[in-house]
């Protein structure tokens, strides 16, 4: 599953994924059609909206045995709203929850199904980790992206001070209230500047676009990047 | 916070707050210390996550019965010879408060920190009545010194710096105060001693009420709760409907996490039971005790939305590790509850339409929820008072425009390449670098201060058929 921002904004992030899966054995699809998982409708309290959305991407994933998803909340929006806003329709909401169950962030999916806990890549550089608020507080995950992050040859993994606390992106928050949006971001940016680290990873489309933004306009020498792109970095292919 | 400071929009009052270097400072330093003091101590206290859920049911548990339970706390009060007032509204609270006044005599009244009287405007009241209300907490000291509201729900001075109160008590009570915490607190010490000896009247909130033993409990730092309750000849206790607990075995469960949750310590410094007014053959306490149980907006919420915001301990924990307030501080939000639980409690208190704007004043990032001692799913009812706002029309029509827009969009994937395809196009002027900048309408507010990456040249879907067949090619 590959959604709005990760389409549009960080095909790489995908193409990256593709790759790293299919080295680790696994046949990958992408079902035609996707566009966004709907939670930007959900959290600015379009409900109805968002559960059309949740209807139409249920749908297009009902033959996967396994839904993996390179964005922490995306994962997180399926897992525990769609079942949510379908209720009134029990054939869908149990659809819902089906597919909540076969959905999985790409870190979680990598180490809690596939048992895979160290990743043949290399990697040059010092990396801190920001955890994502989705991932880490939605879904509980703070290892997995840390253990295979330790795992790539080349790769110095360093404590990010205030890595659990949000970037300041929030979906539309972030231009409904652009300053202190950025104010957050300032904070986060300082920290990860403060670590030394060559790159700052996440496991989270909007926290790239975030964090991304904030550091190009900056002129910081520190880059955004996703998990993917450390575990399956691209070849120039 | 005043009216008039209302009316400048939310986002401006956001942006003086970004722009207020004391404000910055004040709020980093107190909100670190104050994450930090609390992690520790959950940290070396392993029973704390159980004693958490064992507080929230408590809490849900009370507020199916919170009649009975009610009624059991007034009988034991008057039982004990205290009063019990029934108040629907604040504007009832405050009138048996100011009638109270009048029918003893009162001309000075000293208070123990109280948001229930913060919410319904106690002092502005009293005065207006002739009365002399003293605040005796430090902080709250030094805003009734400042005039201003307080702007953190256990820390109300929290956005001064000791450089700002050393200069205020300068000025206030004249002579020259060095920047010294313990300096500036032996200075409102001496001052408040003589007051507590010649207040007529001690008001207080009330962090609890247990309904089997009619105890009302202040948790308090400073001693001054003891003082309040126990000098002056009149003790009111004004508190919310939802503070009753059944019995003293709840209490043990609640104090036992509400200070770790504020402020890292095992217990607050005093714990004061109240169980009366004195008794006959005793020497001290107050002759009357008076208990106000103010409704206030509260018990329409039981069966409501808000539900979860009647478990609040009033803690503060989650003003401290939101983001937001994090940066902006108490004022800013206008209301007498500030922060991600502020903003729910607001809605309750003041109505859904009043919080149109604050109730996006959230990255919707969970620390809150995370920190609550009994766990409030705070980002959840944020979500829900949105779409309260947005079913009700409340919110703006440009918004619900685009918002319609954005669904057409995501139901249908060929407007979706096609928006991908006409964004390519649309984004060209503005590319620089390889980065977006200066965008107009509503993205011109991301690329103020952020880059936007562009639409990629192909897109991951577009990217999917070429991908596909290199698959054989991939395989090690």
């Amino acid at each position: 599953m590959i959604t709005c921002l990760g389409d549009m904004f960080f095909p790489e992030v995908g193409v990256a994924m593709v790759t790293l899966l299919r080295r680790l054995g696994v046949t990958v699809e992408f079902p035609p059609g996707q566009t966004c998982c709907g939670m930007p409708l959900f959290n600015s309290g379009y409900h109805h909206d968002a559960a059309l959305v949740a209807k139409r991407t249920i749908g297009l994933f009902a033959g996967a045995e396994h839904i993996v998803v390179p964005s922490g909340s995306c994962a997180w929006m399926v897992k525990t709203e769609y079942a949510g806003l379908l209720k009134d329709d029990p054939a869908l909401k149990a659809a819902a929850e089906s597919m909540a169950k076969r959905t999985y962030e790409l870190s979680q999916f990598l180490v809690g199904v596939l048992g895979v806990t160290s990743v043949e890549s290399s990697f040059r550089g010092k990396v801190a980790y920001h955890d994502s608020c989705h991932l880490l507080r939605g879904l509980g995950e703070s290892r997995a992206p840390r253990t295979l992050l330790r795992s790539v040859k080349g790769c110095e993994l360093v404590e990010l001070p205030g890595s659990d606390e949000c970037c300041g992106f929030g979906g539309s928050f972030s231009v409904r209230l652009p300053e202190v949006s950025s104010a957050v971001l300032d904070k986060k940016i300082a920290n990860a500047e403060g670590t030394g680290a060559d790159c700052l990873v996440a496991c989270d489309a909007g926290c790239l676009m975030q964090m991304g933004g904030g550091l190009t306009r900056r002129g910081s020498r520190v880059r955004a990047l996703h998990l993917a792109q450390v575990l399956a970095p691209e070849t120039g292919a | 916070m005043s009216d008039a400071s209302l009316r400048t929009p939310f986002p401006q009052r956001a942006h003086a707050a970004l722009e207020d270097a004391h404000l910055q400072e004040a709020l980093g330093i107190a909100t670190t210390k104050f994450i930090g003091l609390r992690r520790e101590s959950f940290a070396g206290f392993p029973e704390g996550e159980a004693l958490r859920d064992r507080a929230r049911a408590i809490k849900e548990g009370t507020l199916l019965q919170l009649d009975r339970h009610l009624e059991r706390l007034a009988d034991n009060i008057e039982r004990l010879g205290g009063h019990v007032h029934w108040a629907a509204t604040g504007e009832e609270a405050r009138d048996i408060v100011l009638r109270l006044c009048r029918d003893k005599g009162v001309r000075m009244a000293v208070k123990s920190k109280s948001m229930a009287t913060e919410e319904i405007e106690l002092n502005e009241a009293l005065e207006a009545a002739g009365v002399k209300p003293v605040e005796t907490d430090l902080g709250e000291y030094i805003i009734q010194l400042a005039h201003e509201k307080p702007s953190h729900i256990i820390a109300p001075a929290i956005h001064k710096t000791k450089g700002q109160v050393a200069d205020l008590f300068s000025k206030e009570l004249g002579g020259r105060f060095e920047a010294d915490p313990e300096v500036l607190t032996a200075v409102a010490r001496k001052e408040l001693r003589q007051k507590f000896l010649e207040a007529d009247m001690g008001i207080t909130g009330a962090n609890f009420a247990v309904a089997e033993t009619g105890t009302i409990v202040l948790v308090t730092n400073e001693g001054n709760g003891r003082m309040v309750t126990s000098l002056p000849r009149i003790h009111v206790a004004v508190m919310g409907m939802e503070k009753v607990i059944p019995t003293m075995t709840d209490l043990m469960v609640f104090l036992a996490i509400l200070a770790r949750s504020a402020t890292g310590q095992k217990l607050s410094s005093y714990t004061t039971l109240v169980r009366g007014p004195r008794q006959p053959g005793e020497t001290e306490g107050p002759e009357e005790l008076h208990l106000i149980l103010m409704d206030n907006g509260r018990t329409r919420q039981i069966a409501g939305t808000l539900r979860e915001a009647l478990y609040c301990l009033r803690c503060g924990a989650c003003l401290n590790v939101c983001p937001v307030y994090r940066q902006i501080g108490g004022h800013a939000y206008g209301y007498t509850y500030p922060g991600p639980i502020g903003i729910l409690l607001t809605a309750m208190l003041k109505g859904a339409a009043s919080v149109k704007d604050l109730a996006h004043a959230s990255s919707l990032c969970g620390a809150c929820k995370d920190v609550c001692p009994v766990r409030i799913d705070i980002p959840r009812m944020l979500v829900d008072l949105r779409a309260e706002l947005q079913r009700k029309g409340i919110a703006s029509w440009p918004e619900r425009v685009i918002f319609r827009f954005a669904r057409r969009i995501m139901t249908s994937p060929g407007l979706f390449r096609l928006g991908a395809r006409l964004g390519r196009v649309a984004q060209r002027p503005f590319v620089r670098s390889g980065r977006l900048s200066g965008l107009p309408l509503f993205l011109g507010q991301w690329t103020r201060t952020r880059d936007l990456p562009p639409i990629a040249s192909r897109t991951f879907s577009e990217r999917w058929p070429g991908l596909r067949q290199t698959k054989d090619l991939d395989r090690p």
